[in-house]
């Protein structure tokens, strides 16, 4: 049956109220989340500092920072490090590890499943500040479990590889995202399509090419788009490397809060930090235009983010 | 009593819902709301709850203008379509909510609730969650709902649609006799003419916003005000073909009638007549349609013939048994028939 | 047959091997806290419980799990009620400008992140004087986690009938009772996942509550967690370890929880 209104009230909760709902919402989120968005743009142009006289009385530089930032190599680096950070361990990494987990899982059940499953979950779900002590016990250089087990003592992961290890870090972290956006996706590949290509003589290969990915492309956009944009503003490695030795494993969240908090060149940071909130808007409207047209907007809770 | 006068709904962007509907339902009536989707019956409805506010006219219950109450305020039950037996509720809490609303202390709505479901054969099922009820049985929890708050009315919004064939023709005898019984003005939306037909003692029947017709089920069946209606009740529609008039004939199909008085050559004029008002004859007669059988449709007892002649096709129910061979050309013979001018009905001589 | 077979082998041990790399970083967490001297190797501990009793001795431990409770249910509770009552009204309202506020709720979700904001965040919360207040944590972390808290919301109202509501009304229920008696008993799962998510959320949330708190009397146990080490700088692996597992069981119990009464659905970034 036609209704045109039935949707448009159906409490009889009038706009008086409707508005008085959504308010206080929209007053946190502007105060603490908008107001400091726009405030990045105004610190980006000053040369505020944390403590000394520009502390006090900040002057306006203009676009200072911002040039200021780009002749840095230490930020190009960081910028650099950043891509190979979340190209390594978000898309390479994470969608990779996650796609053949969802692809040899589904058609399994049991325990072995559950294990899998129920493992990779544990590393995602596991409090960020916890895990990078595992990571910690795991790769330290006199006493950690993966020299003992490699019969490589002393061997310093974190010194010798800390951006390497930053990723195999976060795809340890990250990958229970993919692994289940594939297999709610993968349900909904048509066994029937499967079976035909099958019947053609089709190997894994020609099926996942011809049959599969496919129908998940735009599952595929969703999540990389979304792992990008998680990974591109993660801290955790902070916990794990400080950024270090020597701001090589110093993306660009730790450079951040290096700049800001540690040199407290709090002007330069809010300069940086408004780079990110562009790159940022550019994953975000992508993702929004790729989401558009889909009437059931599955996945777009998921802008909110991992649990920390 | 529920009045309706000069009723109009406009949606936002200008969708013409309701125009200027008048219509008024007697006491313990069961009337009919009737039309194809989108013919705003549901919005009828609703309007009447309260759940949609008219643009212009008044709705009157009993005498009282409701027109600007909120639906609560109405004294009326409406069971919805999808039944909305909530599913976090047990039965007796369902069937006792319109009286935790209306501040009755919980004792005494849970006897109410066990007498109007002992009522309705539900006392087995009052502690279950809808969750574990058939679909028939939840739309008894929500009749149930209904009467347990003594509304001065009941409106059903396609009462039987959600139920499966079998059911729905032993909900049907249910819901009539149920009706019967409280005598409580029922007003019902449904888009089956069937089951207008069946369950209502008048039907509205809607078309555009607009009420093209009222009157008893007999009086809708046998005398459809418009071809609209003519094409839309019935469960075999009836056949509707154009007609020539000259100044002694009407020409019809390959058959040839006297010409009622009042018409005129040129008038666009359309012959009506029912599947079931018909007869088969094996040799030609003037007034009769000439055609080949070309298909049979098994009713059961009865076959639904359809005769094929070179411009028309026309459909005919013979008893079983009395269908003449596919291919072999017959002659319809209308027993009962209707003429439409501009698509409403003439006066029958 | 026999590409089915080699098939198969690869595929097993693809899962070993996958299984081998997620378990092993975790092995620490199981062995460690009941280790009698616990070394950062992993190894089969001399049973022990003294180190459960050891960080009940600490100062700040037992105190930062108070601390990320009081930050984690603020933040929890005042998450579900904001965002329940807005997508409410967004869900059955047609508020002017409903879709373009959805539009950018969600652009801004993703976009101001912790890392993106840091700088102005510190500065806002240093002139409310809000720098060393669970407050300060609990506003700054809804803030940021109300937005897709909205959507996801939003998304169960809509999937849930309006002739409830309908119905609910025509029988005389006022708005409030709707909502108390109706939405709010049938959004249920949808409640508790919000809830669970924010707790989670601040839980593990690192970033903030290290930039706000400074007084270790106030900082929650992910911030505890680095200060657990001796005068000389070397990490009590006793502690961190016990403090570790004792850290994240409560999480984990969560998820369980969830995932046990309302079915582990999959809704995008978060479970439900």
């Amino acid at each position: 049956m036609a209704r045109p209104t039935s949707a448009a009230d159906a409490a009889g909760l009038g706009r008086g109220r409707a508005v008085a709902f959504v308010l206080p919402a929209l007053v946190l989120i502007a105060v603490f989340l908008v107001f400091p968005a726009l405030w990045t743009i105004y610190l980006g142009l000053t040369d505020y500092r944390l403590t000394g006289l520009a502390a006090a009385n900040p002057q306006v530089v203009g676009l200072d920072n911002y040039t200021g930032a780009l002749e840095d190599p230490r930020f190009l680096t960081s910028l650099w490090l950043t891509i190979l950070y979340v190209g390594g361990s978000a898309i390479i990494g994470q969608a990779g590890l996650g796609f053949a987990l969802a692809w040899i899982l589904r058609s399994r059940t049991g325990p072995l499943r559950r294990v899998v499953e129920g493992v990779v979950l544990l590393s995602w779900i596991l409090p960020s500040t916890v895990v990078g002590f595992l990571w910690f016990a795991l790769l330290d250089r006199d006493d950690g479990t993966l020299n003992a087990l490699l019969h490589t003592p002393g061997f310093a992961w974190l010194l010798d590889y800390p951006l390497l290890s930053i990723i195999i870090f976060n795809v340890w972290r990250g990958t229970a995202f993919s692994m289940m956006l594939y297999s709610a996706a993968l349900e909904n590949v048509p066994p029937s399509h499967l079976e035909t290509a099958r019947l053609a003589g089709a190997g894994v290969p020609q099926q996942l090419r011809d049959v599969v990915f496919p129908h998940l492309r735009r599952h595929i956009l969703t999540n990389l788009l979304l792992i990008s944009l998680w990974t591109f503003n993660d801290f955790t490695p902070f916990v794990l490397t400080g950024g270090g030795p020597e701001g090589r494993s110093e993306i660009l969240p730790v450079y951040v809060y290096r700049v800001a908090l540690r040199d407290g060149q709090l002007g330069v940071g809010a300069a940086i930090s408004f780079l990110i909130l562009l790159i940022n808007l550019v994953f975000a409207l992508a993702y929004l235009r790729l989401l558009r047209g889909r009437r059931r907007q599955q996945e777009v809770a998921a802008a909110g983010g991992p649990p920390a | 009593m529920i009045s309706l006068n000069g009723l109009t709904k406009v949606f936002p962007g200008g969708v013409r819902a309701l125009d200027g509907i008048d219509l008024t339902m007697a006491d313990g009536e069961f009337f009919a709301l009737l039309g194809p989707s989108g013919c705003g019956k549901t919005t009828l409805l609703r309007s009447i709850a309260g759940l949609e506010t008219p643009t212009s006219g008044t709705i009157r219950i009993d005498d009282r203008d409701v027109t600007r109450l909120p639906p609560g305020d109405r004294d009326l039950a409406m069971v919805f379509q999808d039944y909305a037996v909530f599913p976090h509720m047990d039965v007796t809490d369902n069937i006792a909510y319109p009286l935790r609303i209306k501040k009755v202390p919980r004792a005494q709505r849970n006897t109410t609730a066990a007498e109007v479901a002992a009522r309705l054969s539900l006392t087995e099922l009052l502690h279950r969650r809808p969750g574990a009820l058939s679909g028939g049985q939840q739309q008894r929890v929500a009749l149930a709902r209904a009467i347990a708050c003594h509304p001065a009315a009941f409106l059903f919004d396609e009462p039987l649609s959600n139920l499966d064939a079998r059911l729905r023709l032993e909900a049907r005898t249910f819901l009539k006799r149920l009706q019967r019984e409280l005598a409580v003005t029922t007003v019902f939306v449904t888009h089956d003419q069937a089951e207008a037909l069946a369950l209502a003692d008048r039907i509205a029947v809607m078309s555009q916003g607009r009420m093209i017709q009222i009157g008893t089920p007999a009086e809708i069946f046998h005398r459809p005000a418009t071809t609209f209606v003519a094409s839309f009740i019935g469960s075999t529609p009836m056949n509707l073909l154009p007609a020539q008039v000259t100044p002694t004939a009407l020409h019809v199909a390959g058959a040839t009638f006297p010409t009622p008085p009042g018409l005129a050559p040129g008038d666009h004029v359309t012959y009506g007549v029912r599947p079931e008002y018909m007869d088969l004859s094996p040799t030609e007669r003037p007034d009769a349609f000439p055609g080949r059988i070309s298909v049979l449709e098994n009713l059961g007892t009865h076959t639904l013939v359809t005769l094929e002649s070179p411009d028309t096709l026309i459909q005919l129910v013979v008893p079983e048994g009395d269908e003449p061979p596919i291919g072999t050309p017959a002659w319809a013979v209308p027993r009962r028939s209707l003429l439409y001018r501009n698509g409403d009905l003439l006066p029958t001589p | 047959m026999i590409r089915h077979v080699l098939g198969r082998l690869a595929a097993t041990v693809f899962i070993a091997v996958v299984l081998a790399f997620f378990t092993l970083p975790m092995l620490w967490l199981a062995s460690a806290p009941f280790d009698d001297t616990p070394t950062i190797t992993t190894s089969i501990p001399d049973f022990t419980l003294r180190n459960f009793a050891a960080i009940l001795d600490n100062p700040y431990a037992l105190g930062s799990i108070r601390n990320s409770l009081i930050q984690g249910g603020g933040a929890a509770a005042l998450v579900v009620v904001l965002a329940a009552l807005a997508a409410y009204a967004l869900s059955r309202v047609r508020v002017p400008g409903r879709d373009i506020l959805l539009y950018v709720l969600l652009l801004l979700s993703s976009v101001v992140t912790g890392t993106a904001a840091m700088v102005p965040i510190f500065e806002l919360a240093t002139r409310l004087d809000l720098i060393d207040t669970h407050l300060g944590v609990v506003l700054v972390v809804s803030g940021g986690l109300l937005p897709a808290a909205i959507f996801i919301l939003k998304d169960f109202m809509d999937e849930t009938p309006t002739s409830y509501e309908e119905s609910a009304r025509v029988f005389g229920a006022s708005p409030l009772q709707i909502l108390r008696h109706i939405v709010i008993p049938l959004v249920r799962p949808g409640l508790a996942t919000i809830a669970v998510w924010a707790l989670a959320s601040v839980w593990g949330g690192f970033l903030f509550q290290f930039i706000l708190l400074r007084d270790p009397e106030k900082a929650p146990g992910s911030v505890i967690l680095y200060t657990l080490y001796t005068e000389g700088g070397a990490p009590r692996l006793d502690l961190i370890s016990t403090f570790s597992l004792l850290y994240s069981l409560p999480v984990v119990a969560m998820y369980l929880f969830v995932s046990h009464r309302y079915g582990f659905r999959f809704h995008g970034g978060i479970k439900r």
